[in-house]
Protein backbone atom coordinates (compact mmCIF):
# COMPACT_ATOMS: atom_id res chain seq x y z
CA UNK A 1 0.00 0.00 0.00
CA UNK A 2 1.55 3.36 -0.62
CA UNK A 3 0.86 5.86 1.83
CA UNK A 4 -0.21 8.99 1.98
CA UNK A 5 3.29 10.56 2.08
CA UNK A 6 4.31 9.47 -1.38
CA UNK A 7 1.92 11.78 -2.94
CA UNK A 8 2.97 15.83 -2.78
CA UNK A 9 0.42 18.51 -1.61
CA UNK A 10 -0.66 19.61 -4.76
CA UNK A 11 -1.30 16.25 -6.01
CA UNK A 12 -3.18 15.69 -2.82
CA UNK A 13 -5.18 18.99 -3.58
CA UNK A 14 -5.38 18.24 -6.94
CA UNK A 15 -7.40 14.96 -6.46
CA UNK A 16 -9.35 16.92 -4.46
CA UNK A 17 -10.10 19.17 -6.34
CA UNK A 18 -10.93 17.34 -9.58
CA UNK A 19 -13.73 15.27 -7.58
CA UNK A 20 -15.34 17.39 -5.94
CA UNK A 21 -17.74 18.46 -9.17
CA UNK A 22 -18.34 14.17 -8.54
CA UNK A 23 -18.48 14.14 -4.74
CA UNK A 24 -20.72 17.54 -4.68
CA UNK A 25 -23.72 15.83 -7.21
CA UNK A 26 -23.74 12.55 -4.90
CA UNK A 27 -24.18 15.24 -2.19
CA UNK A 28 -26.96 16.55 -3.63
CA UNK A 29 -28.49 13.36 -5.10
CA UNK A 30 -28.94 12.79 -1.48
CA UNK A 31 -29.83 15.78 -0.39
CA UNK A 32 -32.45 16.76 -2.92
CA UNK A 33 -30.11 19.69 -4.30
CA UNK A 34 -30.46 18.33 -8.14
CA UNK A 35 -32.84 20.85 -9.03
CA UNK A 36 -36.51 20.00 -10.34
CA UNK A 37 -34.80 19.14 -13.96
CA UNK A 38 -32.12 16.49 -12.47
CA UNK A 39 -30.71 15.47 -15.94
CA UNK A 40 -29.93 19.28 -16.81
CA UNK A 41 -29.04 19.57 -14.06
CA UNK A 42 -26.13 17.22 -13.82
CA UNK A 43 -25.51 17.64 -17.62
CA UNK A 44 -24.39 21.11 -16.96
CA UNK A 45 -22.62 20.54 -14.19
CA UNK A 46 -20.53 17.80 -15.68
CA UNK A 47 -19.64 19.61 -18.91
CA UNK A 48 -18.84 22.58 -16.77
CA UNK A 49 -15.94 20.49 -14.55
CA UNK A 50 -14.37 18.99 -18.09
CA UNK A 51 -14.44 22.39 -19.58
CA UNK A 52 -12.97 23.60 -16.67
CA UNK A 53 -10.58 21.03 -16.02
CA UNK A 54 -9.63 21.21 -19.79
CA UNK A 55 -8.55 25.02 -19.81
CA UNK A 56 -6.60 23.99 -16.28
CA UNK A 57 -4.28 21.54 -18.32
CA UNK A 58 -3.83 24.37 -20.67
CA UNK A 59 -3.00 26.65 -18.23
CA UNK A 60 0.11 24.47 -17.07
CA UNK A 61 2.86 25.32 -19.50
CA UNK A 62 1.95 29.54 -18.75
CA UNK A 63 1.86 28.90 -14.89
CA UNK A 64 5.40 26.98 -15.48
CA UNK A 65 6.77 29.57 -17.72
CA UNK A 66 5.33 32.36 -15.43
CA UNK A 67 6.38 31.17 -12.21
CA UNK A 68 8.63 28.32 -12.82
CA UNK A 69 6.55 25.82 -11.21
CA UNK A 70 7.31 22.60 -13.10
CA UNK A 71 5.57 20.03 -10.76
CA UNK A 72 1.97 21.31 -12.09
CA UNK A 73 3.91 19.69 -15.71
CA UNK A 74 3.52 16.60 -13.86
CA UNK A 75 0.37 16.87 -12.84
CA UNK A 76 -1.25 18.00 -16.64
CA UNK A 77 -2.52 14.37 -17.72
CA UNK A 78 -4.42 13.85 -14.34
CA UNK A 79 -6.35 17.06 -14.76
CA UNK A 80 -6.91 16.06 -18.48
CA UNK A 81 -8.06 12.38 -17.45
CA UNK A 82 -10.63 13.25 -14.78
CA UNK A 83 -12.07 16.02 -17.44
CA UNK A 84 -12.67 13.14 -19.99
CA UNK A 85 -13.91 11.27 -17.12
CA UNK A 86 -16.50 14.31 -17.06
CA UNK A 87 -16.80 14.46 -20.30
CA UNK A 88 -18.06 10.69 -20.30
CA UNK A 89 -20.20 11.47 -17.84
CA UNK A 90 -21.72 14.17 -19.43
CA UNK A 91 -22.44 12.65 -22.68
CA UNK A 92 -23.46 8.94 -21.23
CA UNK A 93 -26.40 11.23 -19.56
CA UNK A 94 -27.15 13.29 -22.49
CA UNK A 95 -27.65 9.58 -24.64
CA UNK A 96 -28.92 7.17 -22.10
CA UNK A 97 -31.04 9.66 -19.78
CA UNK A 98 -32.20 12.93 -21.45
CA UNK A 99 -32.72 11.10 -24.83
CA UNK A 100 -33.16 7.56 -23.52
CA UNK A 101 -31.30 6.22 -26.82
CA UNK A 102 -33.79 7.21 -29.24
CA UNK A 103 -31.05 7.28 -31.60
CA UNK A 104 -33.51 8.89 -34.45
CA UNK A 105 -34.38 11.35 -31.90
CA UNK A 106 -30.51 11.86 -30.87
CA UNK A 107 -29.27 12.19 -34.77
CA UNK A 108 -32.07 14.85 -35.59
CA UNK A 109 -30.90 16.84 -32.28
CA UNK A 110 -27.07 16.50 -33.27
CA UNK A 111 -27.66 17.90 -36.73
CA UNK A 112 -31.02 20.37 -35.21
CA UNK A 113 -28.89 21.90 -32.57
CA UNK A 114 -25.46 23.50 -33.65
CA UNK A 115 -24.12 23.23 -30.42
CA UNK A 116 -24.91 19.79 -29.72
CA UNK A 117 -22.74 18.90 -33.32
CA UNK A 118 -19.90 20.46 -31.59
CA UNK A 119 -20.53 19.43 -28.31
CA UNK A 120 -20.08 15.98 -30.18
CA UNK A 121 -16.81 17.17 -31.79
CA UNK A 122 -15.17 17.89 -29.12
CA UNK A 123 -15.93 14.83 -27.05
CA UNK A 124 -14.85 12.94 -30.14
CA UNK A 125 -11.54 14.80 -30.42
CA UNK A 126 -10.81 14.64 -27.36
CA UNK A 127 -11.12 10.34 -27.11
CA UNK A 128 -7.74 9.99 -29.21
CA UNK A 129 -5.57 12.30 -26.19
CA UNK A 130 -7.27 10.10 -23.43
CA UNK A 131 -5.80 6.65 -25.09
CA UNK A 132 -2.90 8.28 -25.65
CA UNK A 133 -2.27 9.62 -22.51
CA UNK A 134 -0.44 6.60 -21.13
CA UNK A 135 3.70 6.60 -20.92
CA UNK A 136 3.29 3.65 -23.09
CA UNK A 137 1.51 5.67 -25.91
CA UNK A 138 3.70 8.86 -25.64
CA UNK A 139 6.95 6.59 -25.93
CA UNK A 140 5.59 5.04 -29.14
CA UNK A 141 4.23 8.27 -31.29
CA UNK A 142 7.46 10.32 -29.81
CA UNK A 143 7.50 14.01 -31.45
CA UNK A 144 4.04 13.19 -32.67
CA UNK A 145 2.55 13.04 -29.13
CA UNK A 146 3.15 16.38 -28.69
CA UNK A 147 1.25 17.76 -31.76
CA UNK A 148 -1.86 15.12 -31.03
CA UNK A 149 -2.32 16.60 -28.01
CA UNK A 150 -2.18 20.12 -29.09
CA UNK A 151 -5.57 19.49 -30.53
CA UNK A 152 -7.01 20.21 -27.30
CA UNK A 153 -5.92 24.27 -28.87
CA UNK A 154 -8.77 23.07 -30.81
CA UNK A 155 -10.89 21.37 -28.40
CA UNK A 156 -11.29 23.89 -25.76
CA UNK A 157 -12.75 26.55 -28.24
CA UNK A 158 -15.25 24.20 -29.68
CA UNK A 159 -16.06 23.08 -26.50
CA UNK A 160 -16.48 26.72 -25.13
CA UNK A 161 -18.79 27.49 -28.23
CA UNK A 162 -20.75 24.74 -27.67
CA UNK A 163 -21.14 25.78 -23.99
CA UNK A 164 -21.73 29.19 -25.00
CA UNK A 165 -24.64 28.70 -27.93
CA UNK A 166 -26.61 25.97 -25.05
CA UNK A 167 -27.15 29.44 -23.54
CA UNK A 168 -30.06 32.00 -24.16
CA UNK A 169 -27.87 35.33 -26.39
CA UNK A 170 -25.88 36.30 -28.26
CA UNK A 171 -22.60 35.33 -27.33
CA UNK A 172 -20.85 36.98 -30.44
CA UNK A 173 -22.47 40.72 -29.51
CA UNK A 174 -21.89 40.06 -25.64
CA UNK A 175 -25.72 40.03 -25.00
CA UNK A 176 -27.71 38.00 -22.95
CA UNK A 177 -26.77 34.57 -20.83
CA UNK A 178 -23.39 34.55 -22.10
CA UNK A 179 -21.11 36.22 -19.14
CA UNK A 180 -19.89 32.56 -18.02
CA UNK A 181 -19.16 31.44 -21.31
CA UNK A 182 -17.23 34.55 -21.85
CA UNK A 183 -15.15 34.19 -18.76
CA UNK A 184 -13.53 31.14 -20.06
CA UNK A 185 -13.10 32.33 -23.55
CA UNK A 186 -10.91 35.13 -21.75
CA UNK A 187 -8.90 33.04 -19.62
CA UNK A 188 -8.29 30.78 -22.85
CA UNK A 189 -7.36 33.35 -24.79
CA UNK A 190 -5.01 34.53 -22.50
CA UNK A 191 -3.38 30.92 -22.24
CA UNK A 192 -3.00 30.67 -25.60
CA UNK A 193 -1.44 34.59 -25.63
CA UNK A 194 1.47 32.75 -23.08
CA UNK A 195 2.15 30.46 -25.44
CA UNK A 196 3.01 32.80 -28.46
CA UNK A 197 7.10 31.92 -28.47
CA UNK A 198 8.07 35.82 -27.91
CA UNK A 199 5.34 36.40 -25.09
CA UNK A 200 6.52 33.30 -23.63
CA UNK A 201 10.51 34.09 -23.86
CA UNK A 202 9.52 37.74 -22.65
CA UNK A 203 8.04 36.48 -19.42
CA UNK A 204 10.51 33.75 -18.86
CA UNK A 205 13.55 35.93 -18.74
CA UNK A 206 11.59 38.67 -16.50
CA UNK A 207 11.35 35.80 -14.27
CA UNK A 208 15.34 34.65 -13.71
CA UNK A 209 16.22 38.55 -14.42
CA UNK A 210 13.85 39.69 -11.35
CA UNK A 211 14.30 36.50 -9.30
CA UNK A 212 10.43 37.21 -8.39
CA UNK A 213 9.66 36.61 -5.10
CA UNK A 214 6.51 34.41 -5.88
CA UNK A 215 9.06 32.01 -8.02
CA UNK A 216 8.06 28.58 -6.78
CA UNK A 217 10.81 27.10 -8.06
CA UNK A 218 11.38 23.74 -5.87
CA UNK A 219 13.61 21.02 -6.35
CA UNK A 220 12.41 18.30 -7.74
CA UNK A 221 12.18 15.24 -5.86
CA UNK A 222 12.81 12.20 -8.59
CA UNK B 1 -46.79 9.76 -38.71
CA UNK B 2 -44.57 10.75 -36.70
CA UNK B 3 -44.88 11.00 -33.00
CA UNK B 4 -44.01 14.71 -32.89
CA UNK B 5 -46.49 15.60 -35.71
CA UNK B 6 -49.78 14.39 -33.25
CA UNK B 7 -52.31 17.14 -32.05
CA UNK B 8 -54.49 17.05 -29.12
CA UNK B 9 -57.34 18.31 -27.76
CA UNK B 10 -56.72 20.51 -25.58
CA UNK B 11 -58.94 22.32 -23.29
CA UNK B 12 -56.75 22.06 -20.24
CA UNK B 13 -58.75 24.32 -18.18
CA UNK B 14 -60.06 23.31 -14.96
CA UNK B 15 -64.02 22.61 -15.43
CA UNK B 16 -65.96 25.11 -12.66
CA UNK B 17 -67.49 22.86 -10.75
CA UNK B 18 -64.30 20.41 -10.42
CA UNK B 19 -62.68 23.85 -9.66
CA UNK B 20 -65.36 24.95 -7.12
CA UNK B 21 -65.54 21.23 -5.62
CA UNK B 22 -61.38 21.34 -5.16
CA UNK B 23 -61.74 24.58 -3.46
CA UNK B 24 -64.42 23.58 -0.97
CA UNK B 25 -62.05 20.24 -0.41
CA UNK B 26 -58.91 22.45 0.17
CA UNK B 27 -61.09 24.91 2.44
CA UNK B 28 -62.18 21.88 4.66
CA UNK B 29 -59.01 20.55 4.78
CA UNK B 30 -56.79 23.62 5.29
CA UNK B 31 -53.47 23.54 4.25
CA UNK B 32 -52.25 20.81 5.96
CA UNK B 33 -51.31 18.47 3.00
CA UNK B 34 -51.91 20.73 0.43
CA UNK B 35 -49.04 19.76 -2.38
CA UNK B 36 -50.40 16.09 -1.76
CA UNK B 37 -54.34 16.31 -2.10
CA UNK B 38 -54.18 18.61 -5.21
CA UNK B 39 -51.30 16.09 -6.62
CA UNK B 40 -55.03 13.50 -5.86
CA UNK B 41 -57.08 15.75 -6.99
CA UNK B 42 -55.28 16.54 -10.44
CA UNK B 43 -55.68 13.84 -12.92
CA UNK B 44 -59.85 14.32 -12.42
CA UNK B 45 -59.10 17.77 -13.14
CA UNK B 46 -57.69 17.31 -16.59
CA UNK B 47 -59.18 14.07 -17.61
CA UNK B 48 -62.05 15.36 -19.55
CA UNK B 49 -59.43 16.41 -22.31
CA UNK B 50 -60.36 12.83 -23.89
CA UNK B 51 -56.91 12.62 -26.07
CA UNK B 52 -55.49 9.97 -27.65
CA UNK B 53 -52.06 8.84 -27.38
CA UNK B 54 -50.96 11.96 -25.21
CA UNK B 55 -49.66 11.58 -22.18
CA UNK B 56 -51.59 12.73 -19.69
CA UNK B 57 -50.80 16.72 -17.67
CA UNK B 58 -50.44 16.13 -13.89
CA UNK B 59 -49.93 19.22 -12.67
CA UNK B 60 -46.10 19.72 -11.13
CA UNK B 61 -45.28 20.10 -7.29
CA UNK B 62 -45.67 23.64 -5.84
CA UNK B 63 -42.10 22.56 -4.70
CA UNK B 64 -41.13 22.41 -8.64
CA UNK B 65 -42.70 25.05 -9.38
CA UNK B 66 -41.42 27.66 -6.92
CA UNK B 67 -37.45 26.48 -7.53
CA UNK B 68 -37.15 26.00 -10.66
CA UNK B 69 -37.51 29.26 -11.87
CA UNK B 70 -35.92 31.47 -15.07
CA UNK B 71 -36.05 35.05 -13.55
CA UNK B 72 -32.83 36.71 -14.46
CA UNK B 73 -33.65 39.66 -12.53
CA UNK B 74 -32.74 37.89 -9.83
CA UNK B 75 -29.88 35.20 -11.21
CA UNK B 76 -29.81 33.19 -14.57
CA UNK B 77 -29.35 30.22 -11.99
CA UNK B 78 -32.87 28.65 -11.93
CA UNK B 79 -32.22 26.97 -8.32
CA UNK B 80 -31.66 30.29 -7.00
CA UNK B 81 -33.72 32.59 -7.88
CA UNK B 82 -36.15 31.32 -4.95
CA UNK B 83 -33.57 32.20 -2.10
CA UNK B 84 -32.70 35.64 -4.40
CA UNK B 85 -36.35 36.36 -4.08
CA UNK B 86 -37.44 35.72 -0.72
CA UNK B 87 -37.44 38.76 0.23
CA UNK B 88 -38.88 41.12 -2.51
CA UNK B 89 -40.91 43.25 -1.53
CA UNK B 90 -44.16 42.82 -3.75
CA UNK B 91 -46.46 45.05 -1.59
CA UNK B 92 -47.59 47.63 -1.94
CA UNK B 93 -47.68 47.24 -5.85
CA UNK B 94 -49.38 49.28 -8.60
CA UNK B 95 -49.93 48.59 -12.27
CA UNK B 96 -50.16 51.54 -14.60
CA UNK B 97 -52.71 50.95 -17.77
CA UNK B 98 -51.90 53.26 -20.19
CA UNK B 99 -51.10 54.29 -23.75
CA UNK B 100 -53.60 54.29 -26.33
CA UNK B 101 -56.78 53.95 -24.17
CA UNK B 102 -59.83 56.20 -22.93
CA UNK B 103 -59.47 55.35 -19.65
CA UNK B 104 -55.92 55.19 -18.34
CA UNK B 105 -55.70 54.29 -14.81
CA UNK B 106 -52.67 53.05 -12.31
CA UNK B 107 -54.20 50.17 -9.89
CA UNK B 108 -53.17 48.44 -6.68
CA UNK B 109 -52.89 44.81 -7.52
CA UNK B 110 -55.12 43.98 -4.46
CA UNK B 111 -57.58 46.13 -6.34
CA UNK B 112 -57.02 44.09 -9.19
CA UNK B 113 -57.38 41.33 -7.52
CA UNK B 114 -60.44 41.67 -5.54
CA UNK B 115 -62.24 43.25 -8.90
CA UNK B 116 -61.59 40.29 -11.69
CA UNK B 117 -61.86 37.77 -8.92
CA UNK B 118 -58.93 35.08 -10.01
CA UNK B 119 -60.15 32.03 -10.89
CA UNK B 120 -57.83 28.98 -11.49
CA UNK B 121 -56.40 28.09 -14.91
CA UNK B 122 -54.38 24.35 -14.71
CA UNK B 123 -51.62 25.37 -18.07
CA UNK B 124 -48.90 23.64 -19.57
CA UNK B 125 -46.07 26.05 -19.14
CA UNK B 126 -43.59 25.62 -22.22
CA UNK B 127 -39.98 26.84 -21.88
CA UNK B 128 -37.98 27.95 -25.25
CA UNK B 129 -34.95 25.82 -23.29
CA UNK B 130 -37.72 22.70 -23.93
CA UNK B 131 -38.55 21.85 -20.68
CA UNK B 132 -42.48 22.09 -19.49
CA UNK B 133 -44.57 22.48 -16.22
CA UNK B 134 -48.04 21.97 -15.98
CA UNK B 135 -49.14 24.99 -13.48
CA UNK B 136 -52.34 25.64 -11.40
CA UNK B 137 -52.54 28.85 -11.72
CA UNK B 138 -54.85 32.07 -10.31
CA UNK B 139 -55.29 34.52 -12.45
CA UNK B 140 -57.98 36.67 -14.56
CA UNK B 141 -58.42 37.42 -18.42
CA UNK B 142 -56.51 39.71 -19.73
CA UNK B 143 -58.96 40.54 -21.60
CA UNK B 144 -60.71 41.84 -18.84
CA UNK B 145 -59.07 44.74 -17.92
CA UNK B 146 -58.17 46.17 -20.85
CA UNK B 147 -61.89 45.96 -21.60
CA UNK B 148 -62.14 48.62 -18.04
CA UNK B 149 -59.29 51.16 -19.98
CA UNK B 150 -60.91 50.93 -23.12
CA UNK B 151 -58.59 50.39 -25.85
CA UNK B 152 -58.77 53.41 -28.43
CA UNK B 153 -59.02 52.18 -32.13
CA UNK B 154 -55.96 52.97 -33.48
CA UNK B 155 -54.45 50.08 -30.34
CA UNK B 156 -52.57 47.24 -31.93
CA UNK B 157 -50.67 46.01 -29.30
CA UNK B 158 -49.93 45.63 -25.55
CA UNK B 159 -46.98 46.37 -24.64
CA UNK B 160 -45.68 44.59 -20.58
CA UNK B 161 -42.88 46.50 -18.27
CA UNK B 162 -41.54 44.78 -15.53
CA UNK B 163 -40.08 46.12 -12.26
CA UNK B 164 -36.74 48.09 -12.69
CA UNK B 165 -35.52 48.23 -9.03
CA UNK B 166 -31.34 46.56 -8.63
CA UNK B 167 -31.27 47.10 -5.31
CA UNK B 168 -33.96 44.21 -4.79
CA UNK B 169 -32.63 42.33 -8.02
CA UNK B 170 -29.27 41.85 -7.93
CA UNK B 171 -29.44 40.26 -11.64
CA UNK B 172 -30.11 43.58 -12.62
CA UNK B 173 -27.10 44.67 -12.81
CA UNK B 174 -25.88 42.89 -15.59
CA UNK B 175 -24.69 44.81 -18.49
CA UNK B 176 -25.54 41.78 -20.89
CA UNK B 177 -29.05 42.52 -21.24
CA UNK B 178 -31.18 45.70 -21.87
CA UNK B 179 -33.36 46.12 -18.54
CA UNK B 180 -35.74 46.18 -18.03
CA UNK B 181 -37.47 43.14 -19.35
CA UNK B 182 -40.26 44.41 -21.76
CA UNK B 183 -43.03 41.79 -23.79
CA UNK B 184 -45.82 42.45 -25.83
CA UNK B 185 -48.96 41.21 -27.44
CA UNK B 186 -51.40 41.70 -30.58
CA UNK B 187 -53.96 43.14 -29.86
CA UNK B 188 -56.59 39.87 -30.45
CA UNK B 189 -53.54 37.96 -28.71
CA UNK B 190 -53.71 39.74 -25.38
CA UNK B 191 -57.99 39.69 -25.71
CA UNK B 192 -58.13 35.80 -26.38
CA UNK B 193 -59.23 34.26 -22.88
CA UNK B 194 -56.39 32.48 -22.66
CA UNK B 195 -53.72 34.83 -21.90
CA UNK B 196 -54.29 35.87 -18.31
CA UNK B 197 -52.75 37.84 -15.58
CA UNK B 198 -51.94 35.75 -12.96
CA UNK B 199 -51.35 36.46 -9.13
CA UNK B 200 -51.38 33.07 -7.75
CA UNK B 201 -50.18 29.84 -7.76
CA UNK B 202 -52.01 26.07 -6.23
CA UNK B 203 -55.05 28.89 -4.81
CA UNK B 204 -52.31 30.89 -2.88
CA UNK B 205 -50.75 34.10 -4.14
CA UNK B 206 -48.13 33.88 -6.57
CA UNK B 207 -44.09 33.55 -4.98
CA UNK B 208 -41.94 36.28 -5.43
CA UNK B 209 -39.72 33.78 -7.59
CA UNK B 210 -43.23 33.24 -9.75
CA UNK B 211 -43.48 37.14 -10.41
CA UNK B 212 -45.43 38.26 -7.62
CA UNK B 213 -47.59 40.19 -7.44
CA UNK B 214 -48.93 40.15 -11.13
CA UNK B 215 -47.56 38.44 -14.45
CA UNK B 216 -49.05 37.54 -17.19
CA UNK B 217 -49.51 34.07 -19.07
CA UNK B 218 -49.72 33.11 -22.23
CA UNK B 219 -49.81 28.79 -22.21
CA UNK B 220 -49.25 28.78 -26.05
CA UNK B 221 -46.00 31.07 -26.38
CA UNK B 222 -42.91 30.21 -24.54
CA UNK B 223 -42.64 30.65 -21.09
CA UNK B 224 -40.71 34.17 -21.58
CA UNK B 225 -43.76 35.86 -23.20
CA UNK B 226 -45.44 35.40 -19.81
CA UNK B 227 -43.58 38.59 -18.41
CA UNK B 228 -43.45 39.12 -14.43
CA UNK B 229 -43.83 41.60 -12.01
CA UNK B 230 -45.41 43.90 -14.10
CA UNK B 231 -45.47 47.48 -13.00
CA UNK B 232 -46.76 49.19 -16.74
CA UNK B 233 -49.01 48.00 -19.58
CA UNK B 234 -49.23 50.40 -22.50
CA UNK B 235 -51.47 50.09 -25.51
CA UNK B 236 -49.45 50.93 -28.65
CA UNK B 237 -49.96 51.14 -32.33
CA UNK B 238 -46.68 49.66 -33.11
CA UNK B 239 -44.84 46.39 -32.46
CA UNK B 240 -43.02 46.66 -29.01
CA UNK B 241 -39.64 46.08 -28.27
CA UNK B 242 -39.33 42.99 -26.44
CA UNK B 243 -35.77 42.08 -24.06
CA UNK B 244 -35.32 38.94 -26.05
CA UNK B 245 -35.73 40.44 -29.32
CA UNK B 246 -33.47 42.87 -28.65
CA UNK B 247 -30.84 40.75 -26.83
CA UNK B 248 -30.88 38.04 -29.48
CA UNK B 249 -33.08 39.66 -32.46
CA UNK B 250 -32.49 36.32 -35.12
CA UNK B 251 -32.98 33.86 -32.34
CA UNK B 252 -36.42 35.70 -30.38
CA UNK B 253 -38.87 36.42 -32.38
CA UNK B 254 -42.30 38.55 -31.18
CA UNK B 255 -44.55 36.24 -31.67
CA UNK B 256 -42.72 32.72 -30.00
CA UNK B 257 -45.23 30.36 -30.03
CA UNK B 258 -44.54 27.18 -29.19
CA UNK B 259 -44.00 25.17 -32.53
CA UNK B 260 -42.40 21.80 -32.78
CA UNK B 261 -42.34 22.48 -36.36
CA UNK B 262 -40.22 25.84 -36.38
CA UNK B 263 -36.47 25.28 -34.18
CA UNK B 264 -34.64 28.03 -32.50
CA UNK B 265 -31.24 28.69 -34.61
CA UNK B 266 -29.76 26.59 -31.91
CA UNK B 267 -32.41 24.02 -30.53
CA UNK B 268 -34.85 21.86 -31.91
CA UNK B 269 -38.19 22.29 -30.19
CA UNK B 270 -39.46 19.14 -31.33
CA UNK B 271 -39.66 17.31 -28.00
CA UNK B 272 -39.21 18.90 -24.30
CA UNK B 273 -38.87 17.52 -20.97
CA UNK B 274 -41.64 17.51 -18.64
CA UNK B 275 -40.47 18.41 -15.16
CA UNK B 276 -40.94 14.99 -13.00
CA UNK B 277 -40.93 12.71 -16.17
CA UNK B 278 -37.92 10.32 -17.58
CA UNK B 279 -38.95 10.80 -21.00
CA UNK B 280 -38.88 13.46 -23.29
CA UNK B 281 -42.38 14.10 -24.64
CA UNK B 282 -43.04 15.35 -28.23
CA UNK B 283 -44.35 19.24 -28.18
CA UNK B 284 -47.50 20.21 -29.40
CA UNK B 285 -48.22 22.71 -31.65
CA UNK B 286 -49.26 26.22 -29.73
CA UNK B 287 -48.46 24.21 -27.01
CA UNK B 288 -51.60 22.11 -27.00
CA UNK B 289 -54.04 25.16 -27.32
CA UNK B 290 -53.83 25.26 -31.41
CA UNK B 291 -57.72 25.04 -31.03
CA UNK B 292 -57.89 28.20 -28.97
CA UNK B 293 -55.50 30.10 -30.64
CA UNK B 294 -54.43 28.69 -34.27
CA UNK B 295 -57.11 30.93 -35.41
CA UNK B 296 -54.93 34.21 -34.24
CA UNK B 297 -52.45 33.37 -37.12
CA UNK B 298 -54.27 31.82 -40.28
CA UNK B 299 -52.32 33.15 -43.20
CA UNK B 300 -49.32 34.05 -41.63
CA UNK B 301 -45.97 31.68 -42.39
CA UNK B 302 -44.67 30.82 -39.11
CA UNK B 303 -41.48 30.02 -39.80
CA UNK B 304 -40.83 34.11 -40.57
CA UNK B 305 -43.16 35.36 -37.55
CA UNK B 306 -41.58 33.42 -34.94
Amino acid sequence: MPSLKRYTPLQIFMHAAASFPLVRLVFEAFTGGLTANPIQHIEQRTGRAALTLLILALAVTPLNTLFGWSELIKRRRALGLYAFLYACVHVIIFLNLDYGLAWSLIVQTVFEKPYILLGAAAFLLLIPLAVTSFDVWKARLGKRWKYLHMLLYFIVPIATLHYAWGKKGDFFHFSGEVGRPWAYAIVFIMLMILRIPAVRRFFASLRTRLRLPFSINKPQAS
Amino acid sequence: MSPFQSNIPSSEITPKEVFLSRRDVLKAAGFAGLGALLAACAPQAVSSSGAQAAPPDVPNSLEDISNYNNYYEFTVDKARVAPLAKDFTSRPWTVEVGGLVNNPKTYDVDELIKKFQPEERIYRLRCVEAWSMVIPWMGFPLAKLLAEVEPASDAKYVAFETIYDPDQMPGQKSPLFPWPYREGLRMDEAMNDLAILATGLYGDLLPNQNGAPIRLVVPWKYGFKSIKGIVRIELTNEEPATLWSSASPNEYGFYANVNPNVSHPRWSQASERRIGELTRRPTLMFNGYAEQVAHLYEGMDLAKNY
